[in-house]
């Protein structure tokens, strides 16, 4: 008897959220890595209230991006650990299914993580929503996506080479650039306000981005851990 | 005797090309009406960037061909074809920054052809990289054929998505805007490039399979299980 993709899938998923919450203490290093990292912009940039409140969407998904380095890398890292890997690729599991768990497992991760920063970064900044909370959390799952599904193959590669460290970056951060172009200007769009009607473009872009990478990323899969 | 590698009438024909096209453009066909000598650049710019875009694109074809094929030889292809596309993706970035200066005033400017062309060259220098630090040669040539697919898939979205970012470029160049005495040595230095191109990523595939460690065949080698192999 074998599970259905979709099955196998919510499975891994779940395995994988389950590992996250006991290793908790992880997490919230994580938040609070990403928490600094936003309090460093605006050592960086100055007090300028001003300039912070206006860029406060791209220093969100700067430090988003910076903190999905370490959940990525983390995501694997596990699975190194007795082999564990192996042991999953002896069940009948469809790589396919492998990868939209483990991928969609950091892609909620990081929404979530961006939903606890948003309003820390909004008093931070001193910024409010100027135009609205739907787009603004449609940009933060939309970006998630698209960060979750390449950092999700690059990571199965990474984990298992010399220098993972700085590999997983070197190959993840230009290869998202548009999903960062797309987030920042849509998240910017919604704190302050969108009276040229340009969030639907940008979220065309993620959109896009995320129906182009979760189904390339998921053929090419297999590939790479079966190696 | 040391044995002479065919492709190196290819390497030739290129040179020799080049240097005539070279010629032409610079000394031969009159200055461009409103940028005047800096003008002179289209020879080589245009070239350039069609070459690395193409041998972008054979890269990417090899990277399909190595996954599906498997394989030495279409590792090595895709190893020389990879370094040939960063080596002709910088050397656009350079010329573009030579004439952005003169030209725009500044080096460096956020234009999506620009922007483009230094993420193109970052994804290859990551694949590059990549290559450096996996030792298991089966698991190298998987890898980073899949990263090239994956690289090679972003080269649009990034144009688009810079280009609604913002913009300030030549509209491109085609037959409308560029005369056809001009239009020629363009072709004709393109050709020349090509030439080059395909000498080296030859030359550099022969040099990739020479390095590499001598090994029983593969067919007689008992596959490696995926227990053994996960290291």
């Amino acid at each position: 008897m074998s599970l259905s993709v979709t099955r196998q899938t919510s499975l891994v998923l779940r395995k994988d959220l389950l590992l996250s919450w006991r290793g908790r203490a992880r997490v919230v290093a994580q938040l609070s890595f990403a928490l600094v990292t936003l309090m460093m912009f605006s050592f960086a940039v100055g007090p300028n209230s001003d300039v912070l409140s206006r860029h406060a969407g791209g220093y969100l998904w700067l430090a988003l991006l910076l903190a999905s380095i370490l959940s990525l890398g983390e995501s694997f890292r596990l699975e190194l650990e007795d082999a564990a890997l192996e042991g999953l690729q002896l069940l009948p599991v469809d790589p396919r299914a492998l990868f939209f768990g483990k991928a969609l497992a950091n892609g909620i991760q990081l929404f979530v993580l961006g939903v606890i920063l948003l309003p820390l970064s909004l008093v931070l900044f001193s910024t409010t929503v100027q135009f609205s909370w739907a787009w603004l959390l449609g940009f933060l799952a939309l970006g998630s996506a698209g960060l979750a599904a390449p950092g999700t193959l690059y990571s199965a590669m990474t984990s298992r080479a010399r220098g993972k460290d700085v590999m997983l970056p070197l190959l993840l951060f230009p290869l998202v650039v548009p999903v960062l172009l797309a987030a920042v200007k849509g998240t910017s769009l919604a704190l302050l306000g969108d009276p040229m009607k340009q969030s639907q473009s940008w979220m065309t872009i993620l959109v896009c981005f995320d129906l182009i990478y979760w189904s390339l990323c998921a053929i090419l899969f297999g590939r790479v851990i079966d190696e | 005797m040391k044995s002479f590698d065919k492709e190196h009438v290819l390497g030739a024909a290129g040179v020799a090309l080049f240097a005539y096209g070279a010629y032409q453009g610079l000394f031969v066909l009159p200055p461009e009406k409103f940028m005047s000598d800096v003008g002179r650049i289209l020879y080589i710019h245009v070239p350039t960037a069609w070459m690395a875009m193409l041998v972008a694109t054979v890269a990417c074809f090899v990277a399909i061909g190595s996954l599906v094929r498997g394989g030495e030889a279409w590792d090595a292809a895709l190893e020389a074809s990879v370094e040939v596309a960063a080596l002709a993706t910088g050397m656009l970035i350079l010329q573009g920054a030579i004439w952005a200066k003169p030209t725009w005033g500044v080096y460096w400017d956020w234009d999506p052809r620009l922007t483009t062309s230094a993420i193109m060259l970052a994804c290859f220098a990551g694949v590059l990289a990549l290559r450096a630090f996996v030792e298991d040669p089966r698991r190298r040539a998987a890898w980073s054929a899949v990263a090239t697919i994956i690289a090679y898939a972003d080269v649009p979205i990034v144009y688009f998505s810079v280009k609604w970012w913002r913009t300030l470029h030549q509209s491109f160049s085609n037959r409308e805007t560029v005369a056809e005495t001009m239009w020629n040595v363009v072709f004709l230095n393109w050709g020349a490039l090509m030439l080059i191109a395909t000498w080296l990523i030859i030359q550099r595939a022969r040099l990739s399979l020479l390095s590499r460690p001598a090994r029983l065949d593969e067919s007689v080698a008992p596959a490696p299980s995926a227990l053994v192999a996960g290291g």
